[in-house]
């Protein structure tokens, strides 16, 4: 293995950026920073791609397995005998994938973020919070340590909070990023909760060590795991279960969802990099990190994952199809695809061909990252140019945005799962795990792919066809000009390249559940039904939307209850706001205050006033007569001495 | 005759009898500071004599005579201060008066 | 190097303090005498260092001894260990950002900064003292200055605030005064010195009994539930420096006293109290976020999250492993510093809107961005962002509790790590609500902070950083010192049920 720590460098660089831009941004680069960020974060992109080069083609490759490799490693705090955070990096095929992945759409992002935030007066600000994000995210990535990236995954959740609430003085942002923080954190206790079960079972924080002594079926590790239980389910179930709420949290999975829509106040490129892309997949990439220790040894978390995946990707789809905000639809899309990555993951098993849920999830989050990505900033564009985040302020926007239209049809048609778009390989993947292992959730997937076909056309043709609205945008129609110029149209043409083209790349070469090189099959049979499944969505979208009509409104009529309660998002948000307001408020937080202030701090001030009462009694004993005084005095002195003379001798 | 230890505390017991006394009896404020150094000089008195007679070798005796010399003048001079505060403020050093300052 | 340096520097600059004439005068001293103890116990660190790297491994380094009241086995003895040191650290930091942002005192400044100083003295002597009489009467002089602090300088209903806190702090130091007498004179050598008395065996029905007098006494002082109602009132109520020592400082003695004299002369009896200890700190830990949520006053808002981060020191002691311990150390440093930033903030934010209430604010980051960054900060830290000082604290703390099997344990953990999504709740809601949103009218006009106020709020910044970037020299500063109290602990197995 060559000398490969030239990798820490990939997360530093972006930290870099920050630590420069946040300091000295506002006074010194007001109007460099975009371009400091993003020549930083080319060096990361062009050393990823380098790694992930040398990584599959040269050296990663040993007995036809691919090694974990861990070229850096410091302890950064010790607990105990072995259980230490260590600061390091682990190599294997999918962190060199999401690395790759991470760092291109973060510089696609910076990128089009030169000609979308222009003229911003918070400018270097907003890079220097993209630095912290690609910093912690890369950080996230490379960790070697389950602690390391708890604490990753928490600047992640906090880089994630101050980008939503970029725009601070708008205080629905604001509402939106407290919102996203602290969902993220009640997951994220999970997370920190199912840490500490597996570390205290395992003794150990290293991932490697841990998955070694967790899947080894003779360790006692395991053994004591195993028969160490609690209502009746074994702690490593627990730890293992409570370490994927905290991946659900951060996924955005069903019920934990409701701060994933929300999140689209922020600005839209970073709704692109943050809550589509990158960030999101944290929880499938945390669940594929330790997939063996769920797969071998805990079969019953695993399914649970599988189910929770696919619950989320159906309903969010459903309510995806009634949305009116497109970035809120893009955003319900992509829960429900990561839902996918997630039952994908739920419907694998562990090694060769029955890993194929484990090779298609990590394909999905792939191509995912890319045609969701390009669809973000795709919506971007049409938003810079219409200033409005609503559909029925949009329409034929086709011929002022060609190459968005282009760019944007390829996305759309790449995550119905046409062919031969990105997309469709991915998730016929995903779809033929599913079909081997568990029939029910193939079946939801399929309904769910047929949905989403539907609801991204609806999307497509609601945008570009039908009439245009001139009165929505002639407003600032001097001021925008185009589609933003040369920054902002790269990065669609690149990625809508890669939606276009990344399909084809043998997945299953690079990354399989044993690392073991898995051969690509092509089921033609089996993916027609998708397909075409994915096609009446297509028609049926473009049957209801391209030309304006009121079908949409009928058909929402026919289905008034089920319409209705998904545009409604199924209350879910009421739900937990009256969890919050009306039983922790004011069940739990205000008798608190009340019996501290009234119960707690009445004793005390009870036991000073009670103090006070008594000596106001016992005061009129003074009569302030000295010589009074003095004969007490004297009279007490003397019987004491007599005292203690004659009978206390 | 040489005087012997009750001698002296005879006399010492007498001087503290009439500090005690004068203080019970008097209304005048300094005179009542005068009986309290009546008191300690007569214990004073104590130190010394037993000192002599009890461990003629140590001076444990002597220096607390010292002691307790230096004490009562720090105090006479606090008592004279009060005292003089109090004859400005009521015109009077009569003890009677200074009743109500008791709370 | 000669630790009395950090009794005596603080006394001669109090000293100085007296003789000086004007107000500027005062300040400049003060601020060279709290510039010299910061330099001083950064000296402290280094030559700690030097020496258990030259392989002094001896419990106390730099000890001095001298004889004061030899009948009763009373001495000047002093020494420190790496907590000792972690804690004069957190003092020098704290008073020399206390100093700097009390630079607009105008009423009566020599007095206040004098107060400050004697103050600072107070801690120093508390924390290098290895005589626990000596330790006590330090303790004492770190009171009094709180009350006149509060009672002069203070705002709202001050003079109750002031009674009530030094009254309560009094009440737990006489009870710290019982405990300490009975364990004199029931150990078999009569002595006060921390050292023999831990080589002692203290006799079982005397911990039993001193044992929580120990403990509750110094737990008064770092807000030990139901006793932790002098918090809220004093530190509203006390100038930004006073509660910037109150909660850096002060409440900091009370947790090394559990430690350090009960938790270590008396292991028997904290191990058979330890459910009750952590019965009582997780209830304070709950219990402070929940009443958090209800404050609409920031100063009211730091200080019932400071009853509950506090918790979190009290439940590393009553958890009673190593790790917990040295979490609990760090809890304490990392609370002292964050929250004496919290409040020098708050101090910042009341002298320009002149409202501590948190909905009369919003939008503050668009006139005061450094203010705001600093709060921000100060609030992540406090609900426990990586990379600051609070996270690090409060995994160790959960990492050391969660190595007890018992299921009361867990369950206390648990609760404890629950808590964190509360103290995001309370810490987003009032710090969202200041800095962002719209500006309000009356605000447009403010201005950033004064050099004063940047250079105090950078250097408590740099002690946050410090720990939560790289808390491994922390780790290795505090750990052998946390070893030496487990020595005691591990062997006993009473207790443990």
């Amino acid at each position: 293995m060559p000398n490969v720590t030239y990798i820490a460098l990939i997360p530093l660089l972006p930290l870099a950026a920050f630590l420069i831009l946040g300091i000295f941004g506002r006074k010194y680069f007001k109007n460099t920073s975009g371009i400091i960020a993003t020549a930083l974060l080319l060096i990361s992109t062009l050393l990823a791609v380098y790694t992930a080069y040398g990584y599959f083609f040269e050296y990663g490759k040993v007995d036809g397995i691919y090694q974990k490799l861990i070229p850096l490693k410091y302890t950064w705090l010790q607990f105990s005998e072995g259980v230490s955070i260590d600061m390091g990096i682990i190599i294997d095929p999918i962190s060199v994938m999401m690395l790759v992945v991470v760092t291109f759409i973060s510089l696609m992002v910076h990128i089009y973020s030169l000609g979308y935030m222009k003229g911003d007066d918070r400018f270097p600000t907003y890079y220097a919070f993209l630095g912290l994000f690609t910093f912690s995210m890369l950080g996230l990535i490379i960790s070697s340590n389950i602690f390391q990236i708890y604490i990753f995954w928490e600047l992640v959740g906090v880089s994630s909070f101050l980008l939503i609430g970029y725009y601070y003085d708008k205080p629905s942002a604001v509402a939106a990023c407290k919102k996203a923080f602290i969902v993220t954190r009640f997951a994220d206790v999970g997370f920190l909760i199912g840490i500490l079960i597996l570390s205290f079972y395992s003794n150990t924080l290293d991932f490697n060590k841990l998955i070694e002594r967790l899947t080894t079926p003779e360790s006692n590790e395991l053994k004591n795991a195993v028969a160490a239980s609690f209502l009746g389910i074994s702690a490593l179930t627990w730890g293992l279960v409570l370490v994927f709420i905290g991946g659900a949290g951060k996924s955005a999975m069903f019920p934990l969802h409701i701060w994933l829509p929300d999140a689209m106040e922020g600005p839209t490129p970073v709704s692109a990099l943050i809550h589509a892309a990158t960030m999101v997949v944290a929880g499938v990439f945390l669940v594929a990190r330790l997939f063996p220790v769920f797969s071998i040894s805990s079969p019953n978390a695993l399914s649970l994952v599988g189910y929770v995946g696919a619950i989320s990707a159906l309903i969010a789809a459903v309510i995806a199809c009634t949305q009116t905000d497109i970035k809120r639809v893009l955003a319900y899309s992509t829960m429900s695809q990561i839902g996918y990555m997630m039952f994908a993951l739920g419907v694998s098993k562990y090694g060769g061909e029955d890993g194929l849920g484990y090779t298609a999830s990590m394909f999905h989050l792939f191509t995912h990252a890319i045609f969701k990505a390009l669809l973000f900033l795709g919506a971007g564009a049409v938003i810079h140019y219409i200033h409005s985040n609503e559909m029925k302020d949009m329409g034929g926007l086709r011929k002022y945005l060609p190459i968005t239209h282009i760019t944007f049809l390829i996305a759309c048609l790449a995550i119905s799962g046409v062919p031969p778009f990105a997309g469709f390989f991915s998730k016929e993947e995903i779809l033929l795990a599913a079909y081997q292992n568990n029939k029910t959730i193939y079946w939801v997937a399929l309904i769910t792919s047929g949905l989403t076909s539907f609801y991204m056309f609806r999307l497509y043709f609601s945008i570009f066809w039908g009439r245009t609205r001139p009165s929505s945008f002639k407003r600032d129609c001097d001021e925008v000009k185009g589609e933003g110029g040369f920054v902002m149209m790269l990065p669609l043409v690149l990625l809508a390249f890669g939606a276009a083209t990344a399909g084809f790349i043998p997945f299953g070469h690079f990354i399989s559940s044993d690392r073991i090189t898995l051969e690509n099959k092509f089921h033609l049979m089996f993916s027609i039904s998708p397909v075409a499944l994915g096609l009446t969505g297509i028609i049926i979208a473009m049957w209801m939307y391209k030309k304006e009509n009121n079908k949409p409104e009928k058909f929402a009529a026919m289905s008034s209850g089920l319409y209705k309660a998904a545009y409604h998002k199924f209350y879910i948000d009421e739900i937990y706001i009256f969890i919050t307001q009306k039983i922790i408020f004011n069940l739990i937080a205000r008798p608190t205050a009340w019996f501290d202030k009234n119960i707690v701090d009445g004793m005390i001030n009870a036991t000073g006033e009670g103090t006070k009462e008594i000596s106001e009694k016992i005061k009129t004993f003074q009569s302030g007569k000295i010589q009074q005084y003095a004969i007490c005095f004297l009279v007490g002195l003397i019987s004491l001495a007599l005292l203690f003379i004659y009978v206390w001798k | 005759m040489q005087p012997g230890l009750y001698h002296i505390l005879f006399i010492s017991t007498v001087l503290f009898f009439i500090g005690v006394f004068g203080f019970f009896t008097r209304r005048n404020l300094v005179t009542m500071l005068m009986s309290i150094e009546l008191i300690l000089n007569s214990v004073n008195l104590n130190f010394i004599t037993f000192n002599k007679y009890v461990w003629p070798n140590k001076l444990d005796g002597l220096f607390f005579t010292i002691f307790v010399i230096a004490i009562a003048a720090a105090e006479a001079a606090v008592a004279i201060a009060i005292i003089i505060n109090l004859y400005r403020t009521h015109q009077s050093i009569d003890v009677e008066n200074a009743e109500e300052m008791k709370f | 190097m000669n630790i009395t340096l950090l009794i005596l520097l603080p006394l001669l600059t109090a000293i100085v303090i007296l003789l000086m004439q004007n107000a500027t005068q005062v300040k400049w001293v003060s601020m060279m005498g709290a510039t010299l103890q910061f330099v001083l116990a950064f000296v402290l660190l280094f030559s700690f260092y030097k020496e258990r790297q030259l392989g002094n491994t001896s419990q106390m380094l730099f000890e001095l001894k001298y004889n004061w009241f030899p009948s009763w086995n009373i001495s000047f003895h002093f020494g420190v260990d790496g907590i000792s040191v972690a804690m004069i650290m957190l003092t020098a930091f704290v008073v020399i950002a206390g100093v700097l942002v009390s630079w607009n005192v105008t009423k009566m400044t020599k007095e206040f900064y004098f107060l400050l100083i004697l103050l600072s003295m107070g801690a120093y002597g508390f924390f290098i003292s290895l005589d626990l009489f000596i330790l006590f009467f330090f303790l004492e002089i770190a009171v009094i200055p709180k009350y006149l602090l509060i009672g002069i300088w203070g705002s709202g209903k001050k003079e109750y605030s002031a009674n009530k806190l030094a009254l309560m702090l009094m009440g737990g130091s006489a009870l710290v005064l019982v405990g300490l007498l009975g364990v004199y004179f029931s150990a078999s050598i009569h002595s006060f010195d921390l050292i023999t008395l831990s080589l002692l065996h203290i006799p079982i029905q005397t911990q039993l009994i001193c044992f929580p007098l120990l403990f509750v006494g110094f737990g008064v002082f770092t807000a030990l539930f139901p006793f932790h109602t002098w918090v809220p009132d004093g530190h509203s109520s006390a100038p930004t420096a006073g509660s910037m020592f109150l909660a850096g400082i002060s409440m900091k003695l009370g947790g090394y006293g559990c430690l350090r004299v009960a938790t270590y002369i008396m292991p028997e009896g904290a191990k058979e109290y330890a459910s009750i200890i952590i019965l009582l700190s997780v209830i304070a830990i709950l219990y402070g976020a929940f009443a958090t949520m209800m404050q609409k006053d920031l100063k009211y808002i730091n200080a019932y999250s400071s009853v509950s981060h506090c918790g979190f020191v009290i439940l590393g002691i009553g958890m009673l492993t190593k790790t917990s311990i040295i979490g609990s150390v760090m809890q304490m440093v990392s609370h002292g510093l964050m929250t004496a930033l919290f409040f020098a903030v708050i101090g910042m934010i009341y002298e320009r809107t002149h409202t501590r209430q948190v909905s009369e604010m919003g939008g503050l980051l668009k006139r005061m961005p450094f203010i705001s960054t600093v709060l921000f900060i100060v609030g992540l830290c406090s609900l426990g962002l990586p990379g600051l000082s609070g996270f690090i604290a409060e995994m160790t703390i959960f990492m050391g509790s969660w190595q007890h099997p018992d299921t009361f344990r867990r369950v206390a953990t648990i609760l404890a790590c629950l808590s964190i999504v509360v103290t995001a709740v309370y810490i987003l809601r009032a710090v969202t609500k200041i800095s962002m949103g719209p500006l309000k009218d009356e605000f447009k006009n403010l201005t950033d902070a004064t050099w004063n106020e940047k250079l105090a709020a950078l250097i408590l910044i740099a002690g946050i950083l410090a720990i939560g970037v790289a808390p491994f020299w922390f780790n290795d500063l505090v750990s052998p010192g946390a070893e030496i109290i487990m020595q005691k602990i591990s062997p006993i197995t009473i207790g443990i049920k």
